[in-house]
C-alpha cells in the first residue's frame, strides 16, 4: 500500500515537472522559429535597410521599418506619460494613507481592470476617445494622443501592482524613523519610502513599457496605421506589433520574412526592457 | 475526496493531449468535402453559396475559409485547400492556376454622409491617395485635413485599386490603414472627413458612394461598362478539381448560384 502510495507520487512529480518544463520548451522553440523565419531577411536586404529604412513597402522590395520602431517607442512614452503619474499615485494612496477596508475594495476592482481583454479597450477607443480627439482637438482622430491615452489606461493595472509591493516593502521603521524626526506624512512619502522604493517603482514603469510595446489589438484599432513617422501627436502611427498583425493574414514570400523580421526587432526590444526590469528589481531584493 | 480531486486534476491534465487527438476525424467519413479558402471579401458570398448548395446536396460538406487572396492562392499551389478565392487578378507566377470568374464586383470609393462632396474625377481620387491633394479646401469644401483610409498591403482590395484607380502611383505613407472593408466603413461613417473604398456590395446608408467622372457605381453602370473600378472574384484551382469540387463549381456557375450572387449586389459572370 506504501508503495503504490509511492509510485503514484512520483507519477504525479514526473507530470508535473514535464509540463513545468514544456513552458520552457516552447518559450526556445518560439525564439528558433521567429530567428530562422526572421534572420534570412537580414542577410537579403541588409540590417541597415530594414532598421534604418524608411520605406516599407513589401510588395514592392521596400522593408524599412524605421518609421514604427519610432512609432512603437512614441506610444510607449505616450502611455508612461499617462499611466505612470496616475499608477504611482494611486500605488502610493493605497500603500500609505487607504484603510484597510478600501483596500480590500480597490485592490480586487484593479485586478479586474488589468483582466479586461485588450480588444475592449481598442473598442471603447473607437467609440469614445477617437471621435473626442477629432471633434475636440483636431486631427483624424486615430492618433497618437488617442492610442497612448488607451495604453496609459491599460498599463495603469501593472504599473500600480508592482510599485504597491514595492512601496509596501520598504521597512515600518523608515516611516517610523522619519516620524520620529519631525517629518509630516507627505515629507515621509517624499523624501523617504518613494526613494527607497525606487527601483521597484522603476520596474513597474519598465515592466508598464514592456506591456505597452507589445500591445496589439487595441493598437491597431486606435492607431490609425498610417506608415510615416507622425509629427504631432494627432497624427495616426504605426507600431511594429499591429504591422505584424495587420499584414499577416495576407502575407506570403518576401513580406512574410518581412514580418518575421519585425518580430525578431520586437522580441529584442521586449527582451532588453524586461531584462532591465529585473535587474532593477534584482538589486531591490540584493540591498 | 482528496483522492478524488488528484484524480480529476490528472485527467484535467492529461486531457488536451488526447482531445485533440480524436475529437476532428469522426464527423466527415461519409461525406464529401469541398474545402475553399481565400479573400476575406468573396469569403461572405462562397458562405451563402455554400449554405444553398448544402440544401441541395446534404451528402456534402464546404468548408469555407478567410485568410485573404494571397493567402488562398498560395493554399491553392500548395495543394491544403481544393478552391482558392481571390479578389485580384493573378500575378505571374500564379498564372499556372486554373481561374474561374465567378462574378464582378465595384469597389466603390465612400464618403461621410455628412460630406457636401457627391462627385470627384478619378484622378481627385488618385492625388487624394498619392497625398498630392490633402485638404478638402482644395476640393471646394471646408479648410480640413483629408482623413484618407486605404487597406492594408496584400489585401486584395487594395491590389484592385492600385490597378485600377492609382495606376502607376503609389499610395502615400500618410494615409491611414485598416484591415478589412468593415473598419473601412467604420472609420468613414464616424468621421465626416473621411474617404475610403469598399465593395460595392457592402455600401449601405451609413456611408455615400461617390459618383466617379459622372457615373455612379451601380450594377447598372457596371453591366453597361461605364463605371470603371470593377474586379473579378476569382476562384483558383490547382491542376484538375475532384468531383465534389467540380460539383460546387458547377452550382456556383449555374443560374441558381449566380442568382445567390447578383441578390447580394454582384454582377454574375456572365452579365
Amino acid at each position: 500500500m506504501i508503495k503504490k502510495a509511492f509510485t503514484k507520487e512520483h507519477v504525479v512529480k514526473y507530470i508535473l515537472v514535464a509540463f513545468a518544463l514544456s513552458s520552457l520548451l516552447f518559450l526556445f522553440l518560439i525564439f528558433i522559429f521567429i530567428l530562422a523565419e526572421g534572420i534570412p531577411l537580414f542577410h537579403k536586404v541588409g540590417l541597415k535597410n530594414i532598421i534604418f529604412g524608411f520605406k516599407w513597402a513589401p510588395t514592392k522590395g521596400s522593408f524599412g521599418i524605421f518609421p514604427m520602431i519610432v512609432s512603437s517607442f512614441l506610444v510607449t512614452f505616450g502611455a508612461l506619460i499617462v499611466g505612470a503619474p496616475l499608477g504611482l499615485s494611486c500605488a502610493i494612496y493605497l500603500s500609505e494613507y487607504s484603510g484597510k477596508r478600501l483596500k480590500l475594495f480597490l485592490k480586487p476592482a484593479l485586478e479586474l481592470l488589468a483582466g479586461i481583454p485588450s480588444v475592449v479597450y481598442g473598442f471603447l477607443g473607437v467609440i469614445y476617445i477617437v471621435p473626442l480627439v477629432r471633434n475636440h482637438i483636431g486631427g483624424p482622430g486615430f492618433s497618437l494622443l488617442a492610442t497612448s491615452i488607451i495604453l496609459g489606461v491599460m498599463i495603469f493595472p501593472t504599473v500600480i501592482s508592482i510599485s504597491f509591493d514595492a512601496l509596501m516593502s520598504v521597512p515600518k521603521t523608515y516611516r517610523e524613523g522619519s516620524f520620529a524626526m519631525g517629518a509630516t506624512k507627505w515629507q515621509t512619502i517624499y523624501k523617504v519610502i518613494v526613494p527607497s522604493a525606487k527601483s521597484g517603482i522603476l520596474a513597474s514603469f519598465i515592466l508598464g513599457m514592456g506591456r505597452a510595446i507589445g500591445e496589439t489589438m487595441a493598437v491597431i484599432m486606435v492607431a490609425g496605421n498610417a506608415l510615416k513617422i507622425p509629427t504631432s501627436i494627432l497624427d495616426p502611427l504605426r507600431t511594429l506589433t499591429s504591422n505584424i498583425a495587420l499584414e499577416l493574414a495576407y502575407a506570403t514570400g518576401d513580406h512574410r520574412l518581412g514580418l518575421f523580421s519585425t518580430g525578431v526587432v520586437l522580441l529584442i526590444i521586449i527582451m532588453t526592457l524586461n531584462y532591465i526590469a529585473s535587474f532593477a528589481i534584482r538589486r531591490k531584493v540584493l540591498k | 475526496m482528496p483522492k478524488l480531486m488528484g484524480t480529476v486534476l490528472l485527467v484535467l491534465m492529461v486531457l488536451p493531449l488526447t482531445f485533440g487527438a480524436c475529437s476532428t476525424k469522426s464527423t466527415q467519413t461519409k461525406k464529401r468535402a469541398v474545402t475553399v479558402a481565400g479573400s476575406t471579401s468573396v469569403m461572405p458570398f462562397t458562405e451563402k453559396l455554400a449554405e444553398h448548395f448544402m440544401v441541395d446536396h446534404p451528402n456534402f460538406i464546404v468548408d469555407v475559409q478567410g485568410g485573404g487572396s494571397t493567402a488562398g492562392i498560395q493554399a491553392c499551389l500548395n495543394n491544403t485547400v481544393d478552391i482558392g478565392m481571390s479578389s485580384r487578378q493573378l500575378k505571374n507566377e500564379e498564372k499556372r492556376l486554373n481561374q474561374i470568374i465567378v462574378c464582378y464586383d465595384g469597389i466603390s470609393l465612400v464618403l461621410n454622409p455628412r460630406n457636401p462632396i457627391s462627385d470627384l474625377s478619378l484622378k481627385d481620387v488618385r492625388d487624394i491617395y498619392s497625398g498630392k491633394i490633402k485638404n478638402w479646401k482644395e476640393l471646394g469644401w471646408i479648410d480640413r485635413r483629408i482623413d484618407a483610409v486605404t487597406r492594408e498591403e496584400g489585401s486584395g482590395t487594395r491590389g484592385s485599386f492600385e490597378e485600377l484607380v492609382m495606376k502607376n502611383e503609389e499610395i502615400d505613407d500618410g494615409i491611414m490603414v485598416q484591415d478589412s472593408n468593415g473598419s473601412v466603413k467604420e472609420v468613414v461613417a464616424t468621421d465626416p472627413y473621411a474617404i475610403g473604398y469598399i465593395s460595392l456590395g457592402l455600401v449601405d446608408n451609413r456611408v455615400k458612394a461617390v459618383i466617379i467622372d459622372g457615373v455612379g457605381p451601380s450594377i447598372d453602370a457596371i453591366k453597361l461598362g461605364q463605371y470603371k473600378i470593377v474586379r473579378p472574384f476569382l476562384y483558383v484551382t490547382h491542376g484538375e478539381l475532384d468531383d465534389s469540387g467540380k460539383e460546387f463549381i458547377n452550382f456556383v456557375l449555374s443560374p441558381i448560384g449566380q442568382n445567390v450572387l447578383k441578390k447580394e449586389g454582384l454582377i454574375g459572370a456572365y452579365d
